[in-house]
């Protein structure tokens, strides 16, 4: 390196909108997020994907056993297993883009320190945050295409529309990772990360996955309505076997409207996440 | 050099720097200039912000209030491009644990948006800089201490950075490998980098910075040369005696006017003088016979502790 | 300084009694220790406390009852499905709770915040420090598995008089599981994912597969090993032969009983020796 000059340091600003939280290099993060996938024991990738099959296998064969038939959407008659496998992959995209989303950024954030590194190169926040929500929904579609094919497998799959079921369930990761970065900038414990396990729990269990929603009093009916994974549930369900109604356009537009709100939310919450 | 430094134009301007936690000032109205090729230290004890300090100027963390200005550009508002052209040796090693030591300079050096080809040939040098050439594919739990400092610093140079911050860069090192580092800070100084760096060690600051900025409480105490300072707030040399735990505060008076200034601290009482062993005569021709005595240079750490009446590493 | 000379030196008793003390209730020492430390979890402890039975019980419950009990096929012994679910769903809890306690926080005692280490120089033994973390995590199974039942008890789920008796029926079920991986915990020298690796292969599949939401028969023959040989469903049965008297033989309730203790001798014991052997006293 030859002698520093007074010139070299005279730098020139970038006018770009944004220029100050998004240095166009997310490329960098996604490069180092398949470096460690690479670098780290496979099975750890792997394993994500059995916690859906578990609950399938659980819940679809045993349960299904005493259940018998259920309804399905637009008044099939459909298996237990068939009823809630979709369902299931609904939760899964909801855990793995939440738990990618709070709990990875937050100990990366605090613990690891990961960001603190990437944030003094010339990364700015937002570079980060899409790098991460990028590496999320590659493992939510890896997750949605095996699960699929354990659905395929178990002769769950009856129509060519089930296929959409893997875009869909990335589509619902996208919408809850959008979300979830947001909600971790305002928090600063691991007591106030607990937060997060108790508004999830109560989704995951109310969101009608084993059972339809008209077994609650109405009232209950409503809440549950307005909270986005039953419109993830009812949506994958109505795909899984090809029958569709005016509803599925809201379900859609839920998501596509959460995606757009969340992106907004937490690239206005980035600096309070990253530069603290 | 020194005398060329006043000529050379600013790279670093910070004014009136506040920054603050709920209620609580981590940096207090903070002014200083750096010019090009100055190595400039922020010296204080631990939470007298000078971290905080480093984080402004690396445009990682919002200021409350002031106005900062690096190469023209403000942190805040440009912090890529500021930041490209920074080296950060943060205080506590933040390197990916997830990553081999030397896909670890590679992946940050991708975060610069350097060519994969042109990083694994600097990645190379840089190993050797840092003398880890054997331990390029292993983990970075697997490192010692010393190992990762020396990797973190390989690290803050994979851009060749105009401006290097260094963040307490020897803390945990053995004097071998200090001196070391401070041979390489040396030879980035002779090609014309600005560093700026934080320490609470006295020698680090004497040896590596042309002048220095003593903080304590979020404020500037005295800003200067640390022979500068050393001249205006102490004096050449420092009588150490001690009469014991008990008796050091009861023997104190009796010492007046055997050197400039006296000042007691809980197990001892340090005698600033021009002349040391001069002084020591004349308390032991009062009768005086401390139990242990000790003859010294003046240092940085006097300077603090006469800007702030506390010891600087407590 | 000198003043303290005149005043009276506080004075506790001779090191040599705290030897002796330290022997005999060393481990009680370390479970306040820990207690202490859950303080700072007081909140998340209540809150998970509470609000898991209410939500399990709603959801797993009374929400599947709907559509369980409408099956004539399906009948557990004359009680409906939430009073058959309910005592499976008080003991997996315990058992889910004991797990976690029983790993990160072993891993955090001996590596991230050392918190054996304290005690480790004083006249504690580490075999103390190992029954001291076991009766810690078990004084938090009581509370929970407190609370747990008497909801229950509100939902009108338990039908039997000895019903209370699920409170240590969870307890010991959740010490089953818990003590051999703190053992196992204890034994590992660096994280890496296998506490994700047992969560997500042992203790989701045990919580899956052990009889907890539909009796063990119900699943295919091919699978029902998993159930014989999971303490949670020796829990869960017994834990409904206590709570709704559900038709068990002698013999049966007595492995039950055997196994689920065994299991936790065992491992209390292997993780004394694994602490002694770590911390090399």
């Amino acid at each position: 390196m030859s002698f520093l000059t007074d010139e070299d340091y005279v730098l020139a600003a970038d006018r770009r909108p944004l220029s100050a939280l998004y240095a166009r290099n997310a490329k960098a993060v996604i490069e180092r997020g398949f470096q460690v996938i690479r670098s780290q024991n496979w099975i750890i990738l792997v394993s994500g994907f059995f916690e859906p099959v578990f609950y399938l296998l659980s819940m679809g064969i045993g349960l299904g056993n005493l259940v018998g038939a259920v309804e399905g959407p637009g008044g099939a008659t459909i298996s237990y297993a068939a009823y809630i496998a979709p369902a299931l992959l609904a939760v899964s995209a909801m855990n793995g883009a939440i738990y990618d989303s709070t709990w990875n950024i937050f100990f990366k954030m605090h613990f690891g320190k990961l960001y603190q590194s990437m944030l003094y190169t010339s990364l700015g926040p937002f570079d980060i945050a899409l790098g991460e929500i990028f590496m999320a929904l590659f493992r939510g579609f890896l997750y949605a295409l095996g699960f699929t094919g354990v659905m395929a497998v178990m002769g769950l799959i009856t129509t060519p529309w089930a296929l959409l079921l893997v875009p869909t369930s990335v589509m619902v990761a996208f919408g809850f990772a959008s979300f979830g970065m947001a909600i971790t900038s305002y928090m600063k414990t691991f007591q106030q990360m607990d937060i997060i396990t108790f508004v999830m729990l109560p989704m995951f269990l109310f969101s009608a996955t084993f059972y339809p929603l008209s077994v609650y009093p109405l009232p209950i009916q409503w809440m549950v309505e307005v909270f986005p994974l039953w419109h993830g549930v009812e949506l994958m369900r109505e795909i899984s076997i090809g029958s569709f109604s005016s509803a599925t356009w809201v379900h859609l537009a839920y998501y596509v409207v959460m995606i757009l709100v969340g992106m907004l939310f937490t690239t206005r919450r980035l600096r309070a996440l990253f530069l603290r | 050099m020194a005398g060329d430094a006043e000529l050379r134009r600013t790279v670093i301007s910070a004014r009136d720097l506040v920054k603050t936690y709920g209620d609580f000032n981590a940096v207090d109205g903070i002014s200083f200039d750096v010019p090009a090729g100055e190595s400039f230290g922020l010296l204080g004890p631990n939470g007298a912000g000078k971290s905080t300090t480093m984080r402004m100027i690396g445009g990682v963390t919002q200021r409350t209030s002031g106005r900062l200005d690096i190469m023209g550009l403000d942190p805040e508002s440009q912090g890529p491009e500021v930041r490209a052209h920074l080296g950060v040796v943060p205080q506590q090693d933040n390197l990916d644990e997830e990553l081999r030591v030397r896909d670890n300079l590679i992946v940050y050096g991708r975060y610069f948006g350097l060519p994969r080809a042109y990083l694994m040939r600097r990645a190379d040098e840089l190993l050797a800089f840092a003398q880890l050439e054997d331990k390029a594919k292993a983990r970075v739990d697997s490192l010692s201490g010393g190992m990762k400092r020396r990797l973190t610093i390989a690290r803050s140079l994979i851009n060749d950075p105009k401006i290097l911050l260094l963040d307490e860069p020897t803390t945990g090192l053995d004097p071998q490998a200090r001196h070391v580092l401070w041979d390489r800070l040396f030879r980035l100084k002779e090609q014309g980098v600005t560093l700026v760096l934080t320490t609470h060690y006295m020698d680090e600051a004497e040896q590596l910075c042309d002048r220095l900025i003593v903080v304590d409480k979020g404020k500037i105490m005295a800003e200067g040369s640390p022979a500068a300072l050393i001249r205006e707030h102490s004096s050449r040399e420092v009588l150490e005696v001690r009469f014991g735990t008990d008796r050091n505060a009861a023997v104190a008076p009796r010492l007046d006017g055997a050197g400039d200034r006296i000042e007691v601290l809980p197990d001892r009482v340090l005698v600033y003088t021009e002349d040391g062993e001069g002084s020591l005569e004349q308390i032991r021709a009062r009768g005086l016979h401390p139990i242990t005595s000790l003859v010294r240079r003046a240092s940085l750490e006097d300077v603090f502790l006469r800007l702030t009446g506390r010891s600087l590493v407590e | 300084m000198s003043e303290d000379r005149h005043t009276e030196l506080l004075v506790a008793h001779a090191p040599e009694v705290s030897a002796a003390k330290a022997r005999r209730w060393g481990a009680f020492y370390f479970t306040e220790h820990m207690l202490r430390g859950m303080r700072a979890y007081l909140v998340t402890i209540v809150v998970t406390s509470v609000g898991n039975p209410l939500l399990y019980l709603f959801s797993m419950g009374v929400g599947l009852a709907s559509i369980v009990d409408r099956n004539p096929s399906a009948h557990f012994g004359g009680v409906g499905y939430l009073a058959y679910a309910a005592p499976a769903l008080l003991v997996s809890s315990a058992v889910m709770t004991c797990a976690n306690e029983m790993m990160f926080p072993v891993m955090d005692g001996f590596k991230w915040r050392r918190i054996y280490y304290g005690p480790h120089v004083t006249p504690l033994v580490p075999g103390q420090l190992a029954a001291g973390h076991v009766m810690a995590v078990g004084v938090r199974l009581v509370v929970q598995c407190t609370v747990f039942f008497l909801i229950v008890l509100a939902f009108g789920a338990a039908m039997s008089p000895a019903a209370w008796l699920l409170i240590p029926a969870g307890v010991l079920s959740g010490l089953a599981v818990g003590t051999p991986l703190m053992a196992y915990a204890a034994s590992i020298q660096k994280e890496n994912f296998q506490f994700s690796m047992i969560q997500r292969f042992i203790i989701m599949p045990l919580f899956l597969f052990s009889g907890t939401f539909y009796p063990l028969e119900t699943m295919p023959s091919a699978m029902q090993w998993i159930g014989w040989i999971s303490p949670l469903w020796h829990g869960n049965e017994l834990g409904r032969f206590v709570a709704i008297g559900l038709t068990e033989p002698a013999w049966l309730v007595a492995v039950h009983v055997l196994y689920l203790a065994a299991l936790c001798v065992f491992g209390i014991l292997w993780a004394r020796r694994n602490y002694t052997k770590r911390m090399g006293a």
